[in-house]
């Protein structure tokens, strides 16, 4: 059954790719350190199940340690020029509109067709096969079609993953903060303290409570997912629903949505926020953030107004 | 009323307030919280890189889409962005707004079906949307500085997220709503996905008036 082992193994070998074009790339300012980030990272994929959990932490502390001494760096992968680009539009013009479609394409089938191949492909992974099994098959397409010279695929993706630089590993490195937040019993400190924010008896006040928690600690946590169970049981299910005989349905659905107002805001939610800025070449690390705060910050009283006014009727 | 537990698992999140107000390196700012709540709540140093060697090697599946990086970086060696560009400078009807706008509509209407992966920021805000609402502004403003191209590559990115978070909470089997659906279980309150799926409807209207109107008002400043 093809499942995550084997996607790991894939993601490994376009690590260890770059890993090794870094090593070869002469014009590299930091060519070891640079090459010694994506190898690591590589090394996590391919082998990290061998390693006890004290080494795969040694492995992430060695990572953020290349990382703040400039990996990884910026190289000179080979690409084509402005002018070539300019001939490969005129012989292929919008054609080349077509191989963009090959991933979504991919995805949208594996996710219907997946599922009813029992045993091919692990039912709880289909979106992730789906989205390696296209890039596999939109990389062979582009390379039969455009006929680059051997290795553009890693140079070119060594391009862009340069162009992200040390952001490529932060939302990994987020996610695990969250594990490690839960450990450390963040959520039910803050469970126990929020509800004592609000004033006895205050509709209103009980509603921003739980909106303005969800959207706070969203943004601390950079994930709603991680908030909702919190502020669910912190404040929703016990004064919300249960003391002032709310609506849970709404309360929970739209509590959630109020969360999601907070991962627009926060730098927590790299995925989302900070990994675009980079990968568009913005100089400013929070333009994106910058850019969506009005809306978020509407949509985040829209919801407050929605769970006031429609979940005690 | 029960006793307060103890606030020092909270220092990690003080250092990540803090790390991120004077944005120091957001990767040496996880670690520090990592350390601060771990140190927090009492658990020895070889303790804490474990768990953190442990809660990264678990979530690696969060770096699988980079796994796209070679395919975007293909198509752009093949001339696709400039291609986005060359389409934008002979469609003089596709503003920087409309297209964000029919963007947001398409994002929406895809990510409430379920089809949260066939956009995103490396699938198509990157090799399309960015290139072809810079074209559009660049055509209709000539002068514009890069501050200004920046700012409109920066509302590409940002109306790809408010259309999957305010789209795909209407899909009945998305993460969140089996997640709300798990939590009130738990509770003992019992609930169809569909009731909550309904109740995500309002919100999403209100994500396309609300950015919708601000990328309308970008498109009439001069």
């Amino acid at each position: 059954m093809i499942g995550l082992p084997q996607l790991y193994a894939l993601t490994g070998l376009v690590f260890a790719g770059w890993a090794l074009a870094t090593l070869l790339d002469r014009g590299h300012g930091a060519r070891l350190r640079g090459s010694a980030f994506w190898a690591l990272i590589a090394l996590e994929f391919l082998a990290g199940d061998s390693f006890s959990d004290f080494h795969n932490g040694l492995i992430v502390l060695a990572l953020v340690g290349l990382a703040l001494a400039g990996a990884p760096g910026k190289g000179h992968p080979a690409t084509s020029s402005d002018a070539q680009r300019a001939a490969s539009l005129a012989i292929h013009g919008n054609r080349l509109f077509l191989p963009a479609l090959i991933v979504p394409s991919v995805a949208l089938a594996g996710t219907f067709l997946f599922p009813r191949l029992a045993g091919l492909v692990d039912p709880k992974q289909v979106t992730l096969i789906s989205l390696g099994l296209g890039a596999i098959i939109a990389v062979a397409t582009l390379l039969v079609w455009l006929r680059p010279p051997a290795g553009a695929a890693v140079q070119e993706g060594r391009r862009l993953a340069e162009g992200v630089g040390w952001a490529m590993i932060l939302p990994q490195l987020l996610a695990s903060l969250g594990m490690i937040f839960g450990l450390a019993g963040v959520g039910e400190i803050v469970g126990a303290l929020a509800p004592l924010a609000i004033p006895d008896g205050s509709r209103l006040a009980a509603v921003l409570a739980f909106t303005g928690g969800m959207a706070i600690f969203t943004m601390l946590m950079g994930n709603a997912f991680a908030a909702f169970p919190v502020m669910m049981g912190g404040i929703g299910l016990p004064i919300l629903v249960v003391g002032m005989g709310g609506d849970p349905v709404v309360i929970g659905a739209v509590g959630m949505l109020a969360g999601f107002c907070g991962t627009l805001l926060s730098p927590m939610a790299a995925n989302f926020n900070i990994v675009p800025a980079a990968l568009l070449n913005l100089p400013d690390r929070y333009a994106v953030i910058r850019a969506q705060w009005p809306t978020a910050v509407v949509l985040w009283l829209f919801n407050t107004v929605l769970i006031w006014g429609f979940a005690f009727r | 009323m029960t006793a307060l537990p103890s606030l020092w698992p909270l220092a990690g999140i003080a250092i990540v307030v803090a790390g991120f107000a004077v944005r120091a390196n957001p990767l040496a700012v996880v670690v520090a919280a990592a350390f601060g709540s771990g140190l927090g709540a009492g658990m020895a140093v070889p303790e804490i890189i474990a768990a953190l060697g442990k809660a990264f090697h678990q979530n690696r599946y969060v770096s699988v889409p980079w796994l796209l990086l070679p395919v975007i970086g293909l198509m752009e060696r093949g001339g696709l962005s400039e291609a986005a560009r060359a389409l934008i400078e002979r469609t003089r009807s596709a503003t920087a707004s409309r297209i964000l706008l029919i963007y947001l509509a398409f994002r929406q209407i895809t990510a409430a079906l379920g089809l949260t992966q066939i956009a995103g920021h490396a699938q198509s805000v990157r090799p399309l949307l960015a290139p072809m609402v810079e074209a559009a502004a660049v055509r209709d403003d000539p002068a514009l500085d890069d501050d200004g191209r920046n700012k409109v590559k920066a509302m590409a990115a940002a109306t790809d997220n408010v259309g999957i978070f305010f789209g795909e909470d209407i899909f009945l089997a998305i993460a969140s709503i089996l997640l709300i659906k798990a939590f009130l279980e738990s509770a003992g309150i019992l609930v169809e996905p569909l009731q909550l799926s309904v109740w995500a409807i309002p919100t999403a209207l209100a994500a396309f008036a609300a950015h919708g109107f601000r990328l309308w008002r970008m498109g009439r400043r001069p």
